[in-house]
């Protein structure tokens, strides 16, 4: 059974409808990229999977539960985590408290110190700065301590919408290293970039949206090598 | 010896505008609207407090404890059947639907408690303090006004600073959709704003009505004005500023009234305010708003 199934869902923004109808599965364990232009709908998706935005129609079962209808802030508990797009950390609180802020629906306290400190190893710079406030980090920085703040939750699945949006190329294979060792570690990771060319490089299969439809989907290696994904996509 | 009565007196109308100021700010903080109803509270609150002590015999305490629960209940209805509706709408479609909580509490109490002056009976039983060989006397209920709005400032402060609803609360200020995927339940949040506000308005009615003791249904009116500009003043969203901006206000207000003049007093608070948002439009405390794209 998939970890993670869209079927057939709808959005609209009033009378627009972004997303026309999307199906797609995430396999536990798997890094599943969904690439795609600007507008094509790819935030959309992700949104409205953790339920900031409500579909007009479809199913999203997660783990076989129809999470669709759930209010969002009861999704992170159920095992889901997102990292949203332009990072979105809390300026004006800690490094510390944000990560606190990512165990928020977590009970025992022994257990989130330990993802802290877990935290802190993947991120040491995170642990450098614990005290200092969000938003006098570097865009990386931050970028970072958005990623650690998910993983805060001990997600099963984490959501990461454009993570290395407006980094340098040093830290833009920072972050992609950081993507690798999250799901070596076993989270399931659903990616959505515009940087297709990296995102696919650690993908396992991808889907490609186009105006808010999935035009194309498959092993990520061969879209890799695949000529009008090269010439639409990857700038070759 | 009188410039310290004065400045005494500021300080503690002063610290009852920062107990009400809270209120504004927290609100604005959280769910970026102005309750203007928030003056109302207080004189709800004011007569839970005069009724249960004058017609039901209860004690201070016990009144004021009825009144924070009353004004606590009362702020979380309010929110649920006024303002939660309009979460997604227009904030002047929200200004406007304040505006009508508040002539509607106006008047509701109009028809339950009639438009007669009741004449509040001080709650506070404090000996006065009588220094420098009785040339300076500070009254209990200073004394207690003062204390309250220090026992709050700190207690608040801790509040937001050191607990899982505190931080939540911050977060949400901050950026409701990011607070929703750490599973902050919003809705909640902005509720317990409501709760606390609303209950901090009631010890604030009572202090106050203790110092000037009319009350009508129109009492909380100013000093919900007052308060309001108060919180403009230290910069809205601050709770800091809240206090800071309450008590310049109280003084302001008290030392206008004591050697300019007993009329203009309001006109100078109001003065000042135009002044410092001419100077500094966040206010004194008040932090920048990045318009986010």
């Amino acid at each position: 059974m998939a970890m993670l199934e869209i079927k057939d869902i709808e959005v609209y923004y009033g009378v627009i409808q972004a997303i026309k109808g999307i199906s797609f599965t995430v396999n536990e364990g798997e890094v599943i990229a969904l690439i795609g232009a600007n507008g094509a709908g790819k935030t959309t998706t992700l949104q409205t999977i953790t339920g900031m935005i409500a579909p007009a129609a479809g199913e999203i079962l997660f783990e076989g539960t129809d999470i669709a209808k759930i209010p969002g802030h009861k999704i992170v508990s159920m095992g889901m985590a997102h990292v949203p797009e332009g990072r979105r950390v809390f300026a004006e609180l800690s490094v510390y408290e944000n990560l606190k802020l990512g165990a928020y629906t977590r009970k025992d306290k022994n257990e989130v110190a330990e993802t802290l400190e877990r935290v802190y190893r993947s991120f040491p710079r995170l642990k450098e700065r614990k005290n200092q406030l969000a938003g006098t980090l570097s865009g990386g920085e931050q970028q970072m301590l958005a990623m650690g703040r998910a993983l805060m939750s001990k997600p099963k699945i984490v959501l990461m919408d454009e993570p290395s949006m407006g980094l340098s190329p040093i830290l833009v294979e920072e972050i992609f290293n950081i993507i690798r060792e999250i799901s070596a570690g076993g989270t399931t990771v659903l990616l959505v970039e515009q940087n297709a060319k990296k995102a696919l490089a650690i993908a396992d299969r991808a889907y490609v949206l186009e105006t808010g439809k999935i035009v194309l989907s498959g092993d990520a290696k061969e879209m890799l090598n695949n000529d009008s994904i090269k010439k639409a996509y990857l700038g070759e | 010896m009188n410039f310290l009565t004065y400045l005494i007196n500021g300080i503690s109308l002063g610290s009852v505008y920062a107990i009400i100021a809270l209120g504004y700010t927290m609100v604005y903080g959280i769910a970026k609207m102005l309750n203007f109803a928030h003056g109302d509270v207080i004189m709800i609150g004011c007569y839970v407090v005069f009724l249960a002590m004058s017609r039901s015999g209860l004690p201070a305490l016990p009144s004021v404890a009825l009144a924070v629960v009353a004004c606590t209940l009362l702020g979380i209805t309010v929110e649920k059947i006024a303002y939660k509706p309009l979460r997604r709408a227009t904030p002047l479609a929200v200004l406007i639907t304040a505006i009508g909580v508040s002539y509607f509490l106006q008047n509701m109490a109009l028809l339950l408690f009639g438009a007669d002056t009741k004449s509040f009976s001080p709650v506070v039983n404090v000996p006065a303090l009588k220094l420098a060989d009785g040339a300076l006397t500070i009254s209990g209920t200073t004394i207690v006004t003062v204390a309250a709005c220090i026992v709050i400032m700190i207690g608040l402060s801790l509040f937001v600073k050191r607990t899982k609803a505190g931080q939540a609360m911050l977060a949400v200020s901050e950026d409701k959709d990011a607070a929703q995927l750490m599973g902050v339940n919003v809705n909640a949040t902005i509720s317990l704003t409501f709760a606390i506000g609303s209950g901090l308005a009631a010890i604030a009615g009572v202090l106050f009505c203790s110092a000037y003791p009319t009350l009508t249904p129109y009492t909380g009116s100013m000093p919900g004005i007052k308060a309001f500009t108060a919180a403009v003043f230290g910069g809205i969203g601050s709770i800091p500023g809240a206090l800071i901006g309450g008590i310049l206000l109280g003084v302001i207000e008290i030392f206008g009234r004591a050697y300019i003049s007993s009329q203009l007093s309001d006109a100078i608070v109001f003065a000042v305010l135009i002044v410092v948002l001419l100077v500094k439009p966040t206010g004194l405390l008040g932090r920048q708003v990045h318009e986010k794209v």
